[in-house]
């Protein structure tokens, strides 16, 4: 019987069970959403009690059944509260304790218990520090941001910045990073912010090849079928090869327009190795205001033709399964005509990371060695 | 509540509407046009603000009424991934209820926007709100959820790194998408019943936060206008299929207004189009370059057309000709659309402030304001007396005391 259903019954928990089991069945395109909403709709009958059971349901769904799951847990609750009820603190802490469980329920179970009890649920932050939901860990970091404050204001300084340090480790938002580090330089301590989020800062460059009305992101260039450092390309003015190209940018952007000056309508394509320690699952995260492809190992990845409508870093986040050794990525970034002052970037951010955001850093790499050269 | 009785209020009924709901972007015909008479003037704080509600997020969509409720949505959370559904009640702004959800698409957006952009529409019976995730819920009035999608999920490309704000519309029992921008761009006609797509069709690949217009025909068949950087479409919401295409281009921020069987488009200025009785093709009329929008949407009121620009003139025209009658500097920037009643326009700028200007006098007159002290980007509500409007953190219902 499924997680918090003995009160039930076994007929009650089996038509709980084909219920959820109807949620977790909904697929892209609106598919299953039918039989989703009766479903939905007999769960919402429950009582409170089967809030853990609901919770437990989103482990391993997808998005769509996530939220649909998500849906009757805030009707139940909802009413439940509403009706001068009570939530299962008890289980809900258990269920929110026990990191076996997807990090968004776990979240949401964070978010119930604060809402019958923000006492209890403050007692929880600081176990949240190293937590796999950057949700909760970010809870346990704004605490101990203060309590860093606080220690700086009194003059305390070795104090202050090792609760920093210790702080900067747990975080993974840019804004906390960002407070973070400006209170630790503040204290007269230095930040690697490169190293903390893990951006990739060398690199083998090709280009420029052309992107005339666009057609550069659909066009296969030279390093789309061959990207062996040693090969040379007809580029958009004549042979292009391979060139080492680092950047000491803090937040890893690689500028095109620095090797190959501020060029319009063209298409450049930057590589590196990455070499993972294992095999493991990660995420390519990266940040981009231009067209862009990328190929990791090989593969495409992802691409997007979208031009000059914003850039952060972890603007797209891809999964991708690191094999032990050498790993190659390739990226294609356009450039268009726009010739406003905010059109000028040629450039991306990328880094590695599992999916909290902790970066994982490559071994060096022959390309790293060619750079310092 | 005293009403004017006009044409759109039967419209609104047979749709299983209220008199004096506001269901959608822009009210019942999506033009910012209320029949509503008796609302406050010579605005005064502490006379006319009825009720003032934190929201838990952010958002610029406009809320919606449908009887004695008010809906508004809202995005939180340090990625703005909770998307936030919320209703209120009219009378005294306490929550009915509160839903939220997670984002499955892009909260990435420009900072001045929110995940909250695009307002939803209701039928008076269910809710349906989207996201600029492209997360799209629909919900019954007792927020009960009764089918989702992700536009992101289901087409990856889907996506602005702006944000999307384009709202929903309902036309001819369906449920219009318009999901535009560089990429996979897109509009669907999704079923009410079940969100499953009807049909889906190609849009321009070009940014877009503009919301279209229904066009409904004396046989009651309705079209829906879609607007993009490359004109206007004409389009049969059963099947998507093209009717007719108005080419010369047009803004992708400021949406047109309908009215009296005539499209204002922002398109060079604004472009009068004539449109056939059946829906089935149209007619330029007139062009002026000296209406040109900015942000806000054009608004059509008796015989006049407004239109509002960045710099805060409003400019007043004439509907048969697209001569320009006069103009008024209002205290811009505007982000969100004015509205009108009871020939009276409210316009709220960006510092919050609202000024009233008097459309009956012969070169418009500025007779009421009042600083609500926030942002304010979104088009207000306008419902059984009261309007309502909301920042990124508060909703205020705007009426007089009589009627609080």
């Amino acid at each position: 019987m499924v997680l918090g259903l003995a009160s039930l019954g076994q007929a009650a928990a089996g038509d709980f069970e084909k219920s959820v089991a109807a949620l977790r069945a909904v697929g892209g395109e609106g598919w299953g959403n039918e039989a989703a909403g009766r479903a939905l709709r007999q769960l919402a009958k429950g009582g409170a009690d089967t809030l853990p059971a609901l919770l437990a349901g989103m482990d391993g769904a997808n998005p769509f059944a996530a939220n649909y799951l998500r849906g009757a847990v805030e009707v139940i609750a909802g009413n439940t509260l509403a009706k001068g009820g009570t939530l299962p603190l008890v289980e809900l802490g258990e269920f929110l304790l026990n990191k076996s469980h997807d990090t968004k329920p776990r979240a949401l179970a964070f978010e119930l218990i604060r809402r019958v009890d923000a006492s209890a649920a403050e007692q929880l932050i600081p176990g949240f520090l190293g937590d796999p939901s950057v949700d909760l860990r970010r809870e346990a970091v704004a605490r101990l941001l203060g309590q860093a404050a606080g220690l700086a204001k009194a003059g305390n300084k070795p104090a202050a910045v090792l609760l920093y340090r210790q702080s900067l480790d747990a975080a993974r938002d840019l804004d906390q990073i960002q407070t973070i580090s400006g209170a630790l330089r503040e204290l007269g301590r230095e930040v690697n912010l490169t190293r903390h989020f893990g951006f990739l800062v060398d690199w083998q460059m090709a280009g420029p090849f052309h992107n005339k009305d666009r057609a550069g992101f659909v066009a296969v260039f030279g390093p789309e079928k061959n990207a062996d450092l040693s090969a040379s390309y007809n580029g958009m003015d004549g042979k292009v090869k391979w060139r080492a190209y680092s950047t000491d940018d803090e937040y890893g952007m690689v500028d095109f327009n620095k090797p190959y000056g501020d060029l319009k309508e063209v298409t450049g394509y930057a590589q590196t190795e990455f070499v993972s320690a294992n095999d493991r699952p990660a995420e390519l995260r990266l940040g981009c205001k231009n067209a862009w492809k990328i190929w990791f190992n090989g593969e495409l990845v992802f691409g997007r033709d979208e031009y000059h409508r914003g850039m952060r870093i972890d603007q797209y986040q891809m999964p991708v399964q690191l094999k032990k050794g050498s790993n190659t990525i390739l990226v294609k970034a356009c450039q268009n005509e726009q010739v406003e002052d905010w059109t000028v970037q040629w450039q991306f951010q990328l880094r590695v990371c599992d999916a909290t955001g902790t970066a994982i850093h490559s071994a060096p790499t022959k390309n790293r060695a060619v750079a310092a050269k | 509540m005293k009403k004017l009785i006009l044409t759109f209020t039967f419209a609104a009924l047979a749709n299983g509407l209220a008199a004096g709901d506001w269901p959608g972007f822009r009210g019942p015909l999506g033009n910012g046009v209320s029949d509503e008479v008796g609302l406050p003037i010579a605005l005064d704080a502490k006379k006319h603000i009825a009720w003032r509600i934190d929201l838990p997020g952010r958002g610029l969509s406009s809320p919606l009424v449908v009887g004695d409720r008010v809906f508004v949505t809202a995005s939180g959370g340090t990625r703005q991934d909770q998307l936030q559904i919320l209703c209120l009640n009219a009378a005294d702004g306490s929550v009915i209820w509160q839903r939220q959800f997670w984002a499955t698409g892009s909260t990435v957006c420009h900072n001045k926007t929110s995940i909250a952009a695009p307002t939803p529409v209701s039928d008076g019976k269910r809710l349906f709100a989207i996201f600029s995730s492209n997360d799209l819920f629909c919900l019954d009035l007792d927020g009960n959820l009764r089918w989702l999608r992700g536009l992101t999920v289901d087409y990856p490309n889907a996506r602005n790194s702006l944000g999307m704000a384009s709202s929903l519309v309902l036309a001819g029992g369906v449920l219009v998408a318009q999901v535009e921008n560089d990429s996979e761009s897109f509009t669907a006609g999704l079923d009410k019943q079940n969100g499953a797509n009807l049909w889906k069709v190609n849009r321009p690949k070009s940014s877009n936060w503009t919301t279209a217009m229904v066009q409904k025909t004396k046989s009651g068949a309705e079209w829906v206008l879609l607007q993009s950087g490359k004109g206007i479409h004409a389009v049969n919401p059963k099947n998507g299929e093209v009717a007719w295409h108005y080419a010369d281009g047009a803004s992708t921020i400021p949406s047109s207004t309908l009215a009296g069987g005539v499209l204002y488009v922002p398109s060079h200025g604004v472009t009068a189009l004539e449109l056939a009785d059946d829906g089935k093709s149209f007619r330029q009329k007139w062009r002026s370059s000296r209406l040109r929008p900015g942000t806000a949407s054009p608004l059509v009121h008796r015989d006049r057309v407004y239109s509002l620009n960045n710099a805060g003139v409003l400019t007043c025209g004439d509907t048969d000709s697209g001569k320009r009658l006069w103009q008024l500097r209002l205290d811009g920037p505007y982000g969100g659309s004015p509205v009108v009643a009871d020939n009276h326009l409210y316009a709220f700028n960006e510092e919050g402030k609202v000024q009233v200007v008097d459309l009956s006098a012969p070169e418009g007159r500025i007779v009421g304001e009042m600083d609500l002290g926030e942002m304010i980007l979104c088009s207000p509500a306008v419902s059984n007396g009261a309007l309502y409007v909301r920042s990124n953190r508060r909703i205020w219902k705007i009426a007089r005391k009589t009627q609080l």
